[in-house]
């Protein structure tokens, strides 16, 4: 293991860099955030109750972490299965398709957007096979998760890849010496394995998703109550100067936010500490 | 619980990896298949394991055909260079775990794993995981893991390998130990001949997918069956020289073979501990001097000149060489006592017996 | 053992599993990821080529594109500066709030665009706190070019930093303490010796950089006040093009994106294919 770090003296430049690093961080990024923080401040308690506790407010978060929770669970699911036949079974083609995994990363938000809803609008290629099969993709909930699902799948694949091409072949070959066939190998020593991982990717698509804006608004319909994210709650209220609005919401949003990327990071460095 | 392997043939894309091999196996033999990297020592393995599918030959298991047999019906047990043991499962569940798949009963799975957990000598750590127990523990669970659904066989890839070298002789031992307890025969492949001769009851010695002798420890040291085993095992000092019929002269020493014809292009191998070396010349010994000495823990060895540039190794035990003085410069004499000409004309045929080296008139 | 001279864990799969299953992701990875491509295309050229041709070269589209190509390229290499100086801080020194200024370049990553966009305006706007002020002396800065600087430079912030930090980790600094020793200057050290070892996780992560500057959509969305031609960006030019029913010229604009995107994935498959050859990245 090489060292990578050392007291202050030996490498020069440490205050320098500390002090460019701090300074950048405050203008770009912590100032607006305080700005938001304090905003949020100011509002008393009850303010924040009243507006958080609307109806209308309510609806957009129900909407917004059920999508996200369903569209993360599904992207685990394929995200394993393309992640699997990526890693293990070579085909022609297979490279491109690898690449091509990490297009909705790529993709700016709004062109995923306008194409989302053009595939699954009642005329469109994709809608016109659904909606006969009383699936109405567009301007709905359906609609929403299906854009989740796009955004996040890159994450879940990008996070096992790494974890399946690691697996041991020698362990496989063990299990299989010791009688289990293939479907027992995976239950009972491959997936153990690779579980952390998975969760990891859950975790990382589902906070990604939960406050994406630019793919979602266009196949939403943003019918308040019915299919309004939270963003664009705030960005309706920003649009009508409810400035305490959006900053309660703001301030919420930003919690989430933070709260799962710590425990993210925690979960991370629990799964590397166990392994040893 | 025997083995039998008949021409058996095995290619990877243009890579012969085993080519054409015979091997049979009684019950509660202790077998080493011994060679050098790429030899195909551990392809015939896992071919036998069923872990590679051969592309010829045929696999017998006690006297059942075997190639048609998937992996996991073949019950054999197999240990890992790398343990391979299951990192989310604490060592009860490693060992369980051919057992459950099996469905057993659950009081007979603890039964049999705590009997395993005796023979290994890792009572109490049943609750540990691999992470926390050092390399000898950890194969060591990976052999009772092989042998707890009570297999047929019992196949080892290279097992010492990752391990300290003072692990690695007491796990050698124990090995030994181990199969006079349970009796189950045993191959286990190694690039390591002191474990092959060690702990081996019978040596299988393999070079390029080919078997090149197969026989006790004993044998393959001292009656190598092909330049391979001589050059492979133990060390060996081997010249060169042209035959004439029954002699083979070179330099001042003639080794005399029975039946040697004439003309051949042949090479004498002799080992360092068959060069006797004295202070006062005794017979059948020619004049050298000492021109290097090294230490090697048990003995010496001395690098000997015998004139116009030939050079030959001399091992002796150091109570010797120290009693007998013998220093760099010193004039000494040597003889050879054992040796094995092979000829190099491609049928690699060896001449051996009787054979006496001569010193030259 | 080498690799060569063993089956691979693939076959040990039966081939019908094999089968179904490649079958199954490529199916799922072509409706959910190539149709939206062909998409792009299809639409954008339903009008014929000329209408295509006519949509792209639109003034109010040329101006959207240099705003988003201005934007990329001052962010860009903003972030490349501070990202290179953030992550050397990062792995080099060890000290106390470590973690936190760690947790702090995250940060943006995970925050919603929208809030982004919002805690802008609730610094600069007209009510927020430093808002009245500038506009006082005359700068602009939500609903004009410098709001969409800053949000973009938060959204685009900690990809170079995130994609040196391990590379930095891994290359560990024996190389630059025995120049150091030989008595190279900093700046020498930094030049000559580190940047070599990490110039693939720079340029990779200055691809990814560029990918989200030229794309952002919501941040940019708010600070912007969609004035058409003077702080419409693509993404937001094209939003604006969908909401007035013109599809196909939306779509126009849209393919000048996904073939940045496209670039982009191929830019990243011949970085890593280098790294991989020398041994870089990951």
């Amino acid at each position: 293991m090489t060292r990578s770090t050392v007291k202050a003296a030996t490498l020069p430049g440490f205050r320098l860099c500390l002090g460019a690093t701090v300074f950048y961080l405050t203008l770009i990024v912590l100032l607006p955030l305080a700005a938001l923080l304090h905003r949020a401040s100011t509002l008393s308690a009850h303010q924040l109750w009243q507006i958080i506790s609307d109806p209308r407010v309510l609806a957009s978060l129900r909407v917004t972490f059920g999508c996200a929770l369903v569209a993360a669970l599904v992207d685990t699911g394929v995200g394993l299965l393309v992640a699997w036949v990526l890693v293990r079974y070579p085909f022609w083609g297979r490279r491109i398709l690898d690449s091509l995994v990490d297009l909705p990363f790529a993709l700016p938000t709004a062109v995923a957007g306008i194409t989302l809803v053009t595939l699954f609008a009642p005329n469109g290629v994709l809608g016109r096979v659904l909606e006969p099969l009383g699936i109405h993709a567009a301007f709905s909930l359906t609609g929403i998760t299906l854009a989740l699902i796009f955004i996040g799948l890159p994450l879940v694949v990008r996070t096992l890849q790494p974890v399946l091409q690691e697996l041991d072949p020698d362990v496989e070959e063990a299990a299989a010496c010791l009688g289990a066939d293939r479907l027992t190998t995976f239950r009972r020593v491959i997936f153990p394995q690779i579980l952390p991982a998975l969760i990891t990717g859950f975790t990382l698509a589902f906070a990604r998703v939960l406050g994406e804006y630019g793919s979602v608004v266009f196949i939403a319909g943003n019918m308040p109550f019915k299919t309004e994210i939270l963003p664009l709650l705030i960005m309706a209220k920003l649009e009508q100067f409810d400035m305490a609005g959006a900053t309660a919401l703001g301030g919420l949003a930003l919690l989430l936010s933070f709260s799962l990327l710590l425990l993210i990071n925690l979960f991370k460095q629990r799964a590397t500490s166990e392994v040893g | 619980m025997s083995i039998e392997v008949q021409k058996l043939r095995k290619s990877f894309g243009d890579f012969v990896a085993v080519d054409d091999v015979d091997l049979s196996l009684q019950s509660g033999d202790l077998v080493a298949l011994l060679g050098p990297s790429g030899s195909g020592k551990s392809t015939l393995l896992r071919m036998i394991a069923g872990l590679e599918t051969p592309d010829s030959g045929e696999i017998h298991l006690t006297g059942k055909e075997a190639i048609t047999l998937s992996v996991q019906d073949r019950k054999v047990g197999f240990v890992f260079q790398h343990y391979a043991l299951f990192k989310h499962m604490n060592v009860f569940e490693n060992i369980a775990f051919g057992l459950r798949v099996r469905k057993q009963p659950e009081a007979s799975i603890r039964a049999r794993v705590t009997e395993l957990l005796d023979l290994i000598q890792l009572q109490g750590l049943e609750g540990r995981f691999p992470a926390q127990l050092s390399g000898g523990q950890r194969q060591r669970v990976a052999v009772a893991r092989a042998l707890a659904p009570e297999p047929q066989v019992l196949l080892l890839d290279e097992p010492f390998g990752a391990l300290d070298a003072k692990v690695r002789a007491e796990l050698r031992a124990w090995v030994r130990r181990l199969h006079d307890q349970t009796g189950m025969t045993t191959l286990f492949v190694t690039h390591d001949q002191d474990e092959a001769m060690e702990v081996a009851k019978r040596v299988v010695i393999m070079d390029k997918g080919r078997v090149e002798q197969e026989g006790s420890p004993q044998d393959i040291f001292d009656r190598p069956a092909t330049q391979f085993v001589a050059d492979f095992v133990g060390e060996t000092n081997h010249v060169e020289s042209l035959s004439e019929p029954g002699l083979v002269v070179w330099g001042p020493f003639r080794f005399a073979v029975a039946d040697l014809p004439g003309g051949l292009k042949v090479r004498v191998y002799f080992r360092p501990h068959d060069v006797y070396v004295t202070s006062d010349k005794e017979s059948l010994q020619v004049a050298a001097t000492i021109t290097m000495e090294r230490f090697k823990g048990a003995f010496i060895e001395l690098e000997l000149d015998l004139g116009s540039g030939k050079k030959i190794l001399a091992h002796l035990p150091k109570g010797v060489s120290q009693a007998s003085g013998f220093r760099v410069g010193k004039k000494v004499f040597a003889g050879i006592t054992d040796f094995h000409v092979f000829s190099m004309d491609g049928s690699n045929k060896v001449f051996r017996a009787p054979g006496e080296c001569l010193p030259k008139k | 053992m080498t690799s060569v001279t063993r089956t691979p864990l693939s076959h040990r799969d039966p081939a019908w599993a094999r089968v179904s299953l490649t079958l199954a992701a490529v199916v799922l990875l072509g409706l959910l990821l190539v149709l939206p491509l062909a998409t792009v295309l299809f639409q954008a050229l339903s009008k014929g080529l000329g209408a295509y041709g006519s949509a792209v070269s639109d003034p109010e589209t040329l101006s959207a594109v240099r705003l988003t190509l201005l934007a990329a390229v001052i962010s860009v290499p903003a972030n490349l500066f501070f990202g290179v100086v953030a992550a050397w801080l990062l792995t080099r020194y060890k000290f106390r709030g470590r973690q936190l200024l760690l947790t702090l370049i995250d940060l943006p990553f995970s925050v919603s665009p929208v809030i982004v966009g919002l805690i802008y305006v609730l610094l600069f706007g007209a009510h927020g706190w430093l808002g009245p002020w500038l506009l006082a002396h005359g700068v602009r800065v939500i609903f004009a070019l410098p709001g969409i600087l800053l949000a973009t430079l938060f959204v685009t912030f900690p990809f170079v930093t995130r994609e040196l930090i391990p590379v930095l980790e891994s290359t560990g600094k024996d190389e630059e303490e025995a120049a150091r020793v030989l008595g190279a200057s900093p700046l020498r050290i930094f030049f000559k010796v580190t940047l070599p070892n990490i110039k693939w996780g720079l340029l990779y992560g200055v691809i990814l950089c560029n990918a989200r500057a030229m794309g952002e959509f919501g941040a940019v969305s708010v600070v912007s006040g969609h004035i058409r031609g003077e702080t419409t960006t693509l993404p937001l030019h094209i939003e604006i093009l969908y909401n007035e029913y013109q599809f196909a010229a939306a779509f126009a604009a849209a393919s000048l994106l996904a073939g940045l995107a496209l670039l982009t994935l191929l830019a990243k498959s011949i970085v890593e294919w280098y790294a991989s050859k020398e041994g870089g990245i990951e």
